[in-house]
């Protein structure tokens, strides 16, 4: 029990756990790029691009999972709107690459080739300021952090709760895909943002760039995860906690259960948009697609299938779930759907804690 | 120490201060109900009740099923609201303009019908989030336990008789158990007003006695509204018995007048 | 030269005006080889003498499939080329080359071939050439033509139509009281051709007469007023339809979430598989029954119902049963029912986009004016919504089964210690919500497309419904299925279709704020 006043800094070195972690991801960081960039292609060791991007991608979703476990399995909230916030994100970076394309697009203009074919002589007035880069990355946690603030104020003011807040989220994120989706929204459309040149002035499209994304995704990761194990062993995520399990005991112990899940609905928003502007410029495109509320509830079973409750678990969710996905699109393209419906049953019916539930009971009874 | 919560009669000339935590039962009543009225589509849970609970009273609700009793607690606490008529908190507070949080902080806790404990915690925890303190968000983030409130929850662990089962997650325990955390926890809060919806349902005979002693015990350093079914339990504890019917007040008095008042007889017995 | 054929054409079309013919091949030609001017002429004198049978001729011509080599004129047809004069099958000439048509021609021919077939002795035939003919700039050489045709019309709907396209053309003719008379009927047209005309008439180097001027600006006005009462009232029609789909969507919703408290997000799925039901039912017909193919609809029904419902009463069995009291669970586990279904209808049928054709009793539509048609196959489903409406609301209300659903939901463990078969009811109450989403693919497969994604594309929709109506309200989720159609339709007038759907999920968004049961939820001691 005396553990649980230590500082937290102190803590987390005194665990071996986290010790492990820590250093596994920087290790991932270091061996992966040496790996991809310096080993010859052709030997065993050698780690190849198509790995590194859907290892990336797996890094980014994992933030994703993190967010959506902190709202989900922690607070009970679930969220049919995080594939919203991830891609507003993703939007807002998106935005900033653009930019940066400069006059190097199809129709050597100023403008995005998209905004040139509608005729547009000048962006926008929302496009001010994404010419900057720290501009942009505030919008990256602003957009999806007011959105999600200003929406949840509403909602649980109202006490809207359960399957009916999930449901209006879903309705929330298709209204934005919708908007999205019209041209005249100034964000490109049915296509989107794609066709990026660089990043700060660099080329985008070169292994040390690709590399150095990978590397800061995985740091990225790492401090979430570090904050997020913060804020779950704080009194904070004890309230959380209590708000998923008996939300009028809160009440009537004093607490203002409104200010506490707006508070961790607004971060877990802004994560997502910190996971979105990373995903980006690692897969090159973002477009309304990625709003669909198809992506939305995948969120919700990667967390499903890791373990609600537990930090690690929804990572492991995130990485199984997107490898399946790549390696069936690669190999049966036509099973994916049935294996991820299959998923979505099993984790409801047989995995209530996720493979970390799963893991544990094992672990009970060997021992 | 519950004195220092009473502000005395510095706000009697009836100008309702809306500030939460600050209290005035200067007039030694420390709760007032008055024609309060709910109803849910066309049903009167409540029918213009009025009545209230002076300062270190212990009073008992009874009432058959139906007459109002949870409707009158969600009044108190803010889960309902009253169609017309007024609560107050003391002299100044008014209860139908709180939130339940900002009630809840003002000094009044509550029990409820179902044991409501924070299931995935453990006992310690349970009492540590119902413990009297800076319940804001900036507060539960970065604030560290302190010394002596770590000594209230050890005292309250003894009282409520859960030391040995401080590290058990609250899910674990029995359901008497369970009714004398959630009761620890209202201990926690260190309310002005006590709230408990059937506290013995459940619980053992001699559990029951037990709750019986520890009410006596409280009553007079807290005012407590116990509403109970089981009649052996109210004559243990009452003082002061109020009989409810279809929303309103049939009788009040001892237990022995109220026994014998002849609406209350038929109201129980007639049909 | 061209003077020379103008004044041959002119002595040909009188040598022959009235008196009936068949095309001659010199005429054939005429309306195919030349000058512009001279080939309308022959147009003319065709249109003239009146004989049907220079139709198909015409026809062939305005598809380019004539062809000129020579003295000899060709028809390539799709498999064939045929002599022109014989209708033999032949060669074509090396030398052969294609009639061109440009926009003039092709509207002279267009306005030809229907005052032609305005001769027909099918009404059908009839009315579609009228209508041709009105859509065409129809000029003074058909005058006469109208106007006989007018007299002998026998049905009143042509003839009104007649009546239109004969003011249309007298409108700019020269006599003022026929100019008067023409202005004035106009003013009780709907069609925008005429009201182009009266337009027309009004700008400089039109009409110049003050009298038949203002008669014409009032006319106009006149006509403004009934096209734009007709346009609401097509709004409110398009509305309608659109709420009693939303109702059909969400009727199975309010019965599995608004009184089972089940969220079932394979609803659209099984909307798709009753669309799905129908396909097949439709492709039986066509095969094997084609003499009652009208009927189908009628087949198709219960099949969909009874084969949605038997899926949802073994997913009822084998996962949603586990998921009792554990709605989010019950969510993600009912998408992935969904996902599987999906793919294994593709896999099936495959990913494209599946056409299923109205019965003909629903093709085609009332005509209440040119801007407002009610198409059959719309009112067909707002009387099947209401029809099914009704059928579910005695169900639940005035049976036993009914009664032991509603049982069931309000307190479980009472109504099994009264004996009601609990396990039994839910599955008969989700087989029942399912069953309505298969009745609902059936109207849907009657409107649109027929594909995987179609449940998708409905489920966030109907949802809003029953969460707007209220849970627990079928008269809530008839008034919202209602609104809701009314409003996006409304609202798409000003905004656009995307813009209008958008607007409205933030309304309900907003709404729900303010009363987050509902519009007709009852209120109550809510237990948390």
């Amino acid at each position: 029990m005396s553990t649980q006043y230590q500082p937290f800094l102190l803590r987390m070195l005194g665990n071996s756990r986290w010790t492990g972690y820590a250093i596994s991801v920087i290790f991932l960081c270091i061996l992966i790029p040496v790996l991809n960039l310096v080993v010859p292609e052709g030997s065993l060791l050698h780690v190849s691009n198509y790995t590194v991007s859907i290892g990336g991608k797996i890094l980014c979703y994992a933030m994703v999972a993190l967010a959506m476990d902190l709202i989900w399995g922690y607070t009970g909230i679930l969220s049919l709107g995080h594939g919203l916030f991830f891609a507003l994100g993703g939007y807002a970076c998106g935005m900033y690459l653009m930019r940066q394309v400069g006059v190097d697009g199809v129709y050597h203009s100023n403008l995005p080739d998209f905004m040139v074919f509608l005729d547009w002589k000048t962006y926008p007035w929302y496009w001010t300021g994404t010419e900057h880069f720290l501009v942009a990355m505030l919008l990256v946690v602003a957009v999806p952090g007011i959105l999600a603030f200003v929406f949840g104020w509403f909602a649980f003011r109202s006490r809207i709760k359960g399957v009916y807040f999930s449901i209006i989220t879903q309705a929330l994120t298709y209204a934005f895909m919708l908007f999205f989706f019209r041209n005249e929204t100034g964000f490109g459309g049915n296509n989107g943002f794609t066709d990026f040149k660089r990043l700060l002035g660099i080329p985008i499209a070169t292994p040390e760039m690709r590399m150095f994304l990978f590397a800061l995704s995985g740091l990225t990761l790492l401090l979430m995860l570090w904050m997020s194990r913060c804020i779950v062993d704080s009194k904070f995520g004890r309230v959380l906690t209590a708000i998923r399990d008996a939300e009028s005991r809160v009440m009537f112990s004093g607490y203002n259960p409104l200010h506490y899940k707006l508070a961790i609905w607004t971060l877990s928003a802004m994560m997502c948009g910190v996971a979105g502007a990373l995903y980006v410029p690692q897969v090159g495109i973002i477009n309304p697609g990625e709003m669909s509320t198809a992506n939305s509830i995948e969120i919700a079973i990667w967390v499903a299938v890791g373990g609600r409750g537990t930090l690690i678990g929804p990572l492991l969710g995130a990485a199984f779930v997107t490898g399946m996905k790549s390696w069936f699109t690669a190999t049966f393209p036509e099973y994916w759907l049935y294996f991820l419906g299959l998923l979505f049953i099993v984790a409801t019916l047989y995995l209530p804690d996720g493979v970390m539930g799963l893991a544990k009971k094992l672990k009970g009874k060997l021992l | 120490m519950i004195s220092d919560n009473f502000t005395g009669s510095q706000a009697t000339g009836g100008s309702h201060l809306l500030q939460p935590g600050v209290l005035d039962s200067s007039h030694g009543v420390v709760l007032y109900l008055e024609d309060i009225t709910v109803s849910f589509d066309g049903f009167r849970a409540l029918n213009k009740l009025s009545f209230s609970v002076d300062v270190g009273e212990l009073r008992c609700i009874i009432g058959p099923n139906g007459a109002g009793k949870t409707t009158m607690m969600d009044v108190i606490t803010g889960k309902t609201r009253p169609d017309s008529g007024s609560v107050f908190f003391g002299q100044t507070l008014d209860l139908s303009r709180m939130t339940e949080p900002q009630i809840a902080q003002a000094g009044i806790g509550r029990k409820f019908q179902k044991p409501t404990v924070f299931e995935q915690h453990t006992v310690f925890e349970n009492l540590e989030l119902a413990l009297k303190t800076d319940k804001r968000i900036w507060h539960s983030l970065f604030g560290k336990l302190k010394g002596e409130e770590r000594d209230s929850i050890h005292e309250i662990l003894s009282t409520i008789a859960l030391l040995e089962k401080t590290n058990t997650r609250a899910g674990l325990l029995s359901h008497g158990q369970k009714q004398w955390l959630e009761i620890g926890m209202l201990l926690a809060q260190q309310p002005l007003l006590l709230l408990l919806d059937e506290p013995v349902a459940g619980m053992t005979d001699q559990e029951t006695e037990r709750t019986a002693e520890l009410l006596n015990t409280l009553a007079g350093k807290h005012s407590i509204v116990v509403v109970e079914h089981d009649m052996d339990f109210v004559a243990s504890i009452a003082r002061k018995v109020t009989v409810l019917h279809e929303g309103s007040v049939l009788a009040e008095g001892d237990m022995n007048k109220v026994q014998n008042d002849e609406k209350v007889i038929e109201v129980y017995l007639g049909r | 030269m061209k003077i020379a054929k103008i004044i041959v054409a002119l002595v040909l079309a009188w040598l022959f005006a009235g008196t009936a013919y068949a095309l001659t091949a010199a005429d054939r030609m005429l309306l195919s080889a030349g000058d512009n001017d001279q080939r309308i002429a022959s147009i003319a004198k065709v249109v003239a003498a009146g004989d049907a049978s220079a139709v198909p001729f015409l026809k062939s011509l305005l598809d380019d499939s004539v062809k000129v080599a020579g003295s000899k004129v060709f028809i390539a047809g799709a498999d064939a080329v045929t002599d022109a004069a014989t209708g033999v099958r032949v060669e074509l000439p090396v030398n052969a080359a294609d009639v061109v048509n440009n926009n003039r021609m092709r509207s002279e021919l267009v306005s030809a071939i229907a005052a032609l077939e305005l001769q027909s002795p099918d009404v059908a035939i009839r009315m579609q050439a009228a209508q041709a003919l009105r859509q065409s700039d129809a000029g003074d050489s058909t005058l006469t033509l109208v106007k006989n045709a007018e007299k002998t019309e026998q049905n009143s709907k042509v003839k009104s139509v007649l009546g239109e396209i004969r003011a249309g053309i007298e409108l700019s003719g020269p006599d003022q009281a026929t100019r008067l008379n023409a202005a004035q009927e106009l003013g009780g047209s709907t069609s925008a051709q005429m009201r182009q005309l009266l337009v027309i008439r009004l700008q400089p180097g039109g009409e110049t007469d003050p009298q038949v001027k203002q008669l014409i600006t009032s006319s106009l006005r006149a006509m403004d007023a009934r096209l734009a009462y007709y346009e609401q009232a097509g709004i409110v029609f398009t509305g309608l339809s659109l709420g009693s789909v939303l109702l059909l969507a969400a009727l199975g919703l309010a019965i599995t979430y608004g009184l089972m408290g089940v969220i079932n997000m394979a609803h659209g799925e099984m909307m798709m598989l009753g669309a799905y039901a129908t396909y097949l039912v439709e492709n039986f017909f066509r095969n094997y029954l084609p003499e009652w193919f009208d009927a189908y609809v009628l087949v198709a029904i219960p099949v969909a119902f009874i084969l949605t419902a038997i899926i949802g009463m073994i997913l009822e069995r084998t996962v949603i049963r586990h998921l009792y009291g554990r709605p989010l669970e019950t969510l993600l586990a009912t998408w992935g029912i969904g996902l599987i279904l999906m793919q294994l209808v593709r896999t099936v049928f495959g990913a494209q986009n599946v056409q299923v054709e109205n019965p003909g009793w629903m093709s085609g539509g009332i005509e209440l004016a040119a801007n407002l048609v009610l198409p059959y196959n719309r009112l067909a489903i707002i009387v099947f919504s209401l029809t099914v409406l009704l059928l579910v609301w005695t169900l639940l209300n005035k049976t036993r089964l009914g009664l032991f659903v509603r049982a069931v939901t309000q307190n479980r463990s009472m109504a099994g210690c009264v004996g009601v078969n609990t396990a039994r009811i839910d599955a008969w109450a989700f087989g029942l919500g399912s069953g309505v989403a298969g009745l609902a693919g059936v109207a849907l497969a009657q409107i649109g497309n027929v594909g995987p994604d179609l449940g998708k594309t409905y489920i966030v929709d109907s949802f809003m419904v029953v969460v707007l109506g209220g849970v627990g309200q079928l008269a809530g989720t008839v008034y919202a299925a209602l609104g809701l159609g009314l409003v996006n339709k409304f609202l798409e007038g000003y905004a656009g279709a995307v813009l209008a759907k958008i607007i409205v999920l933030v309304i309900i968004i907003i709404f729900i704020q303010k009363r987050p049961q509902g519009i007709f939820a009852l209120k109550g001691r809510s237990v948390d």
